[in-house]
């Protein structure tokens, strides 16, 4: 094993496990980068089920008009549940995951900048996670509101709306610190020869997002803490009684809220970036276009928010600016979009479980991003806000577009996490199930949107009927692939073919100069880059 | 090289604190930043009603004057409009009045009857509010501001530039509390 070293990697390996606590205190105490990130992964996918549990239970009820299985205001609790849970309990873990334990390996540092905290960021997450699902249990339920908490219903809820805005906080804090690390990281930790501009993309997009995360995190902390005093210490800044105005909460809630889809869909697009050229057999097309992309997006995200609530009452004026700047965001979109098709065109493509993903993720965000296109328009918007449309729309970008992402990161490097071969027939399995599910319950959305069908709601009229039925199906087939999926992934830890350093005969960069597992400790020497191990 | 490092580290962990504590604060900030945003631009003011009513039939194209005349039929009082023209488009809504006062010493009701010149114009007049509508008791030696709303229609004919609306006070016979002897009636 130590054979295939390159300079460095791995020469403390024997010597460390020595002191190392084992069992549960190996994972609460540690402070290796692997080891959290394994961590972090193993969390999102858990939330992950709980929300996708959550999720089955909407679309159960909605299977048929009329109340069936659960009370209207347990269907507004779940909907927000699977909200909370699915943003801050899933996705943005599982990417924070991916960057704990790709980004040493990529830039070729020993670990994280700041190891201790990492474990710190890490461990708030489970008590924020049985905070929020706790709050089921509470006299009056869990939060109702749906995600975006807007009041006055969220200052008018129970304890359970408490509950919530306290697992926001503690979120909040787990994001801020865990970006601050990966920032310090990028910035500090980077091996000698690797400037800004050689570095993976991957590493790019998670510092862009980690200057959002810094950004916008506390606003949000800001905002529902507002919340919170509104609803126990007497102030009015969204009670309408006292003089507030609950509109502010929209503003502030989505200048937070928007670079938020970046802060989910940036790091997304950052695997995508090495999921493609390795299985294109190409570099990257336009490297450092990608780069002024990603960072045009996260800026121009700032401007946008408004275009989330063009029917509170705002001037003409104000609805055609924000109409203006989100169309423009398209500009930078289509420039990565058409890079990853550029870095396909003429490659020796192979469709590899990872590939597929990635395909799938070009294909179905692609369309989400016109329909966000469609929506960002203010005339049409008025007719679609609160629809399933909207629901149609972001369920393309987050789950086919973020998840099916994390996805391909999870099959491209599982053979350096585990050192084996993921079992290749049941892994295009488990994309063909989602692929196909993942359309058959979002796609019919759009038309019950189109027709009018409100997004947030138990019941509905006659006519929405079978395509409800047609989404409740593809909801349930979409779920249950997904138990495949878990145990692909456990069949490759126990099992399977050993994996080589560079499992990929496409795949650059350094974290493929590792063996396969990858030590414990690696690069505590940084490497000697050449011009080969460059940006992938 | 690692003492270097792990200040540098600081460094950064120290500034990426501040931001995040700043951004906190924005949060804050934008409370008073909007309201001072709505305050300069007149958006969503919660506590003044909004816009007063505008009536968007306006035809700002012509304008019409109206003059004001009032005539007293063996009543004992003084009775004048407050202004004696004004210029008005068709479809606006205009607030005039008219002063009277009982010159007697004695209580005395009468009723106003409106005219019009020339006569077509009385079909294009609409009055919303007018002193006109019902009898008018004055007190002995009371003065009153009585006013008239009206809208001339815009269906009025284009050649008609002015219109003369006339009041005449009559006094309403039986309703005098006073004495029918100290009553005069000149020409009766």
């Amino acid at each position: 094993m130590e054979a295939t070293h390159v300079h460095g990697a791995g020469h403390a390996h024997g010597g460390d496990h020595a002191h190392h606590p084992k069992g549960i205190m190996r994972w609460i105490t540690t402070t290796n980068h692997k080891d959290i990130g394994t961590m972090y992964l193993w969390f999102s996918f858990t939330m992950f089920l709980v929300g996708g549990v959550m999720a089955l239970i909407l679309r159960a009820e909605l299977f048929q008009p009329g109340l069936q299985f659960v009370e209207p205001e347990f269907f507004n609790q779940m909907i927000t549940l699977h909200g909370l849970i699915m943003v801050f309990g899933a996705i943005m873990p599982a990417f924070v995951g991916f960057a704990n334990w790709m980004i040493p390996l990529m830039i070729g540092a020993p670990d994280m900048a700041f190891a201790r905290m990492n474990n710190w960021s890490f461990w708030l997450l489970p008590p924020a996670g049985i905070l929020l699902t706790a709050s089921m249990f509470v006299p009056g339920g869990a939060a109702g509101t749906g995600w975006t908490l807007y009041p006055p219903l969220s200052i008018q809820m129970g304890i359970g709306m408490d509950m919530a805005i306290f697992a926001i906080h503690i979120l909040g804090m787990s994001s801020i610190m865990g970006s601050i690390n990966i920032v310090t990281t990028i910035l500090n930790l980077r091996a000698p020869g690797m400037t800004l501009m050689r570095m993976p993309m991957f590493c790019w997009t998670w510092l862009i997002t980690g200057y959002l995360l810094i950004a916008v995190m506390p606003v949000l902390a800001g905002a529902v803490t507002m919340l919170l005093t509104d609803r126990h210490f007497g102030t009015s800044f969204f009670n309408a009684a006292g003089g507030g105005d609950p509109v502010l909460f929209q503003h502030i809630f989505w200048f937070f809220g928007h670079p938020e889809v970046y802060i989910i869909a940036l790091p997304a697009f950052g695997v995508v970036s090495h999921v493609i050229p390795a299985f294109a057999r190409k570099p990257l097309f336009g490297y450092t276009s990608m780069v002024y992309a990603i960072a045009a997006i996260a800026l121009i995200s700032f401007i946008v928010w408004a275009h989330h609530m063009y029917v509170v009452g705002m001037p003409v004026a104000g609805q055609l600016y924000f109409m203006y700047a989100t169309i423009l965001i398209a500009v930078p979109t289509g420039v990565k979009v058409f890079n990853w098709v550029a870095t396909m065109w003429r490659g020796s493509l192979t469709f590899e479980t990872p590939m597929l993903f990635a395909l799938g993720f070009l294909f179905l965000f692609t369309i989400g991003g016109f329909t966000g296109l469609v929506l960002s328009n203010t005339a049409v918007d008025v007719q679609l806000q609160d629809t399933y449309y909207v629901v149609a729309h972001f369920h393309y970008v987050m789950v086919a577009g973020a998840l099916f992402s994390a996805f391909a990161a999870v099959y491209y490097w599982l053979p350096k996490w585990t050192g084996h071969m993921y079992d290749e027939t049941l892994g295009k399995w488990h994309f063909w199930l989602s692929f196909i599910f993942f359309n058959i319950a979002f796609f019919p959305q759009h038309f019950l949107g189109l027709a009018g069908m409100p997004r947030r709601i138990p019941d509905y009229a006659l006519q929405f009927t079978d395509f409800n039925q047609v989404s409740t199906i593809g909801a349930f087939g979409f779920g249950l692939s997904q138990l495949l999926f878990l145990y692909i992934v456990l069949k490759t830890i126990r099992s399977g073919e050993k994996a080589a350093a560079k499992p990929w005969e496409g795949a650059t960069g350094l974290e493929w100069t590792v063996p396969s597992p990858a030590p414990y400790h690696t690069f505590e020497e940084p490497p000697v880059l050449t011009e080969a191990k460059g940006h992938a | 090289m690692n003492e270097k490092r792990s200040a540098d580290n600081r460094r950064v962990l120290v500034r990426m604190l501040v931001v995040a504590g700043l951004m906190f604060g924005f949060g804050y900030a934008m409370v008073p930043m909007y309201q001072k945003f709505c305050e300069v631009t007149g958006i969503n003011n919660l506590l003044n009603a909004d816009d007063p009513l505008r009536n968007t039939q306006v035809d700002t194209s012509r304008t019409v004057t109206v003059e004001f005349d009032a005539n007293l039929h063996g009543l004992p009082w003084s009775f004048k409009p407050g202004q004696s023209s004004v210029e008005v488009h068709p479809g606006e809504l205009v607030h005039v009045v008219y002063r009277v006062n009982n010159t007697r010493d004695y209580p005395v009701t009468g009723q106003a009857i409106p005219s019009y010149g020339p006569q077509l114009a009385a079909a294009h007049f609409r009055k919303l509010e007018c002193f006109c509508f019902s009898r008018q008791t004055l007190a002995a030696g009371e003065s009153r501001e009585m006013p008239v709303v009206f809208v001339i229609d815009p269906t009025l004919p284009k050649d008609v530039n002015t219109i003369t609306l006339s009041y005449t006070f009559f006094e309403v016979a039986g309703t005098v509390a006073e004495p029918a002897q100290k009553m005069t009636r000149p020409g009766a």
